[in-house]
């Protein structure tokens, strides 16, 4: 994207081969600008979640190159590392695997404390993420006794607390009823940052992104509008996406 | 900190020992046990008198007897060795009901029961007014290596989720006619077991990653905290002194 802002993520040439020689990237370009939505669609082993680690510098060393809001993710720079961890907030497929600390409060903590707050500043940044995902109620509970709904909006809030430029949710909608997903669209929707979203699930792609990346064999296939890629029936059946039983997307985007 | 953290040997009375803060507490377990340990066992006085200084603190605590005696059955092994001792004991023997005990056996075995009751009996009455979230954070501010409060912390976090794991292979296992009645039928649920392993392995893998992704450097944060006011340590203290006032006066 040639413009004058600064793109919120950068990704040129991006590649990665599993330790045992597969490869899982060859060679990855994508562009977002501030404040987009985007959905990264792809079938299971497509390397989405692979790409998702790269972009905070957990994976690296395939070649290609990462920018995020003009910082380059330089795996063996601590500092810029930090500070790229605190850029890209990524809230992972299941809750259980993101909260870990005995509380949902200390839970949402963890994160700004890693990055040096501390005191009345970061119990005034836990209060305003869990406000954010309308979590605060629950701050003393342990996240075991959540149901998945709510774990799974704390884990977005521990992400949040972070104060992140970008948001990189992997399957959001996983495993949700179809209530508390509506309950996550909305607040996704009043996030003011940029949302990068790994899903499978096409109609909350629809919902939420107006843009939409195929990501298939380690390659960008198709990066478009999310509803006139939806409706590319040879597009889809080629990278075996499939909407659910008499979904339209025409219909549905009007 | 820690509401709803509920565990079999915590009592939620909110009385004036549950809210001492939690380094206090067992400092003064940890010495009023290694009083008791130190003391001779044939100064049978002091022993009553340790008893009644825990029974004090019960009920202060307001932890019902009955209670904590319950809770303490899980000493009930450890007195199994204290039994057999005067009955294979060597040395002098008397006649007691027939049996031929030895009395160095007798002592032995006096020994080891009243040590370990009054042992168990403090550390139930500072599980049954702390949180296992506040023990962990209190072992954090007493020092003890961060390795071993973050292992703890984690346990207490994911104990449950094994648990939950655990039992949903259960009952996968039973859905499909798994009835294990005799020894060789064991093989599945050591299978389970072993995937067990496998899946926690992987999760640990899982959470790393995402605490990594949050900037975790290999050091917890550590949990705002309060320093114990020097009053609430002269008020733990006086467990302690007062079992070392019993063994030297005894």
């Amino acid at each position: 994207m040639i413009g004058v802002t600064t793109p919120a993520l950068q990704v040129t040439g991006l590649r990665y081969a599993y330790p045992d020689g597969r490869p899982a990237l060859r060679g990855v370009d994508l562009t977002l600008a501030p404040g987009e939505r985007v959905a990264l669609l792809g079938p299971n082993g497509a390397g989405k979640t692979t790409l998702v680690l790269h972009l905070n510098g957990i994976l690296h060393g395939g070649g290609g190159r990462v920018e995020v809001s003009g910082l380059p993710v330089t795996p063996g720079d601590r500092a810029a590392i930090a500070e790229i961890r605190r850029r890209v907030g990524i809230v992972f497929q299941d809750p259980d695997d993101q909260l870990f600390m005995p509380t949902v409060a200390e839970d949402v903590a963890f994160g700004p404390a890693n990055l040096g707050v501390r005191g009345a500043e970061l119990t005034a940044r836990v209060d305003e993420a869990l406000a954010a995902v309308g979590m605060t109620e629950h701050r003393d509970q342990v996240p075991h006794h959540l149901s998945f709904g709510q774990r799974r909006r704390v884990a977005v809030a521990t992400v949040l607390a972070m104060r992140p430029e970008i948001l990189v949710l992997d399957e959001p909608s996983s495993n949700l009823d179809p209530a508390s997903r509506r309950e996550l669209a909305e607040i996704l929707e009043s996030l003011p940052v940029t949302l990068l979203m790994v899903t499978h699930d096409l109609p909350y792609a629809l919902e939420l992104c107006p843009r939409s990346v195929i990501l298939d064999g380690g390659r960008i296939a198709a990066d478009g509008d999310t509803a006139a890629l939806l409706s590319d029936r040879e597009l889809m059946r080629g990278h075996r996406l499939e909407l659910p039983f008499g979904f339209n997307p025409a219909a549905a985007g009007a | 900190m820690g509401a709803g953290h509920t565990h079999a040997l915590y009592l939620d009375r909110g009385g004036r020992v549950h809210r001492l803060a939690p380094e206090v507490k067992i400092v003064a377990v940890l010495l009023f046990t290694i009083v008791v340990v130190v003391t001779p066992p044939a100064e049978f006085p002091a022993f009553a008198g340790y008893l009644v200084l825990l029974a004090g603190v019960a009920a202060v605590a307001r932890v019902p007897a009955l209670w904590l005696l319950k809770r303490a059955t899980i000493e009930l092994p450890f007195v199994l060795l204290a039994v057999a001792l005067p009955v294979f004991g060597h040395g002098e023997r008397i006649d007691w009901l027939g049996l031929s005990l030895s009395v160095e056996g007798l002592h032995g075995a006096w020994n080891i029961l009243a040590k370990g009751t009054l042992g168990v009996l403090a550390s139930l009455l500072l599980a049954a007014t702390t949180t296992m979230r506040d023990l962990i954070l209190g072992l954090d501010r007493l020092r003890v290596p961060a390795v071993f409060t973050q292992i703890a912390t984690f346990m207490l976090r994911y104990i449950d989720v094994l648990a939950d794991d655990a039992r949903r292979m259960r009952i996968a296992r039973l859905s499909r006619g798994y009835d294990p009645r005799f020894l060789w039928q064991v093989k599945a649920f050591a299978v389970g077991v072993g995937s067990l392993f496998l899946r926690s392995y992987e999760r640990g893998e899982r959470v790393y990653l995402a605490m990594v992704s949050r900037g975790y450097t290999g050091r917890l944060p550590h949990a705002e905290s309060r320093k114990p006011a020097t009053r609430e340590w002269a008020l733990a203290a006086t467990l302690p002194l007062i079992s070392l006032g019993i063994a030297v006066l005894a």
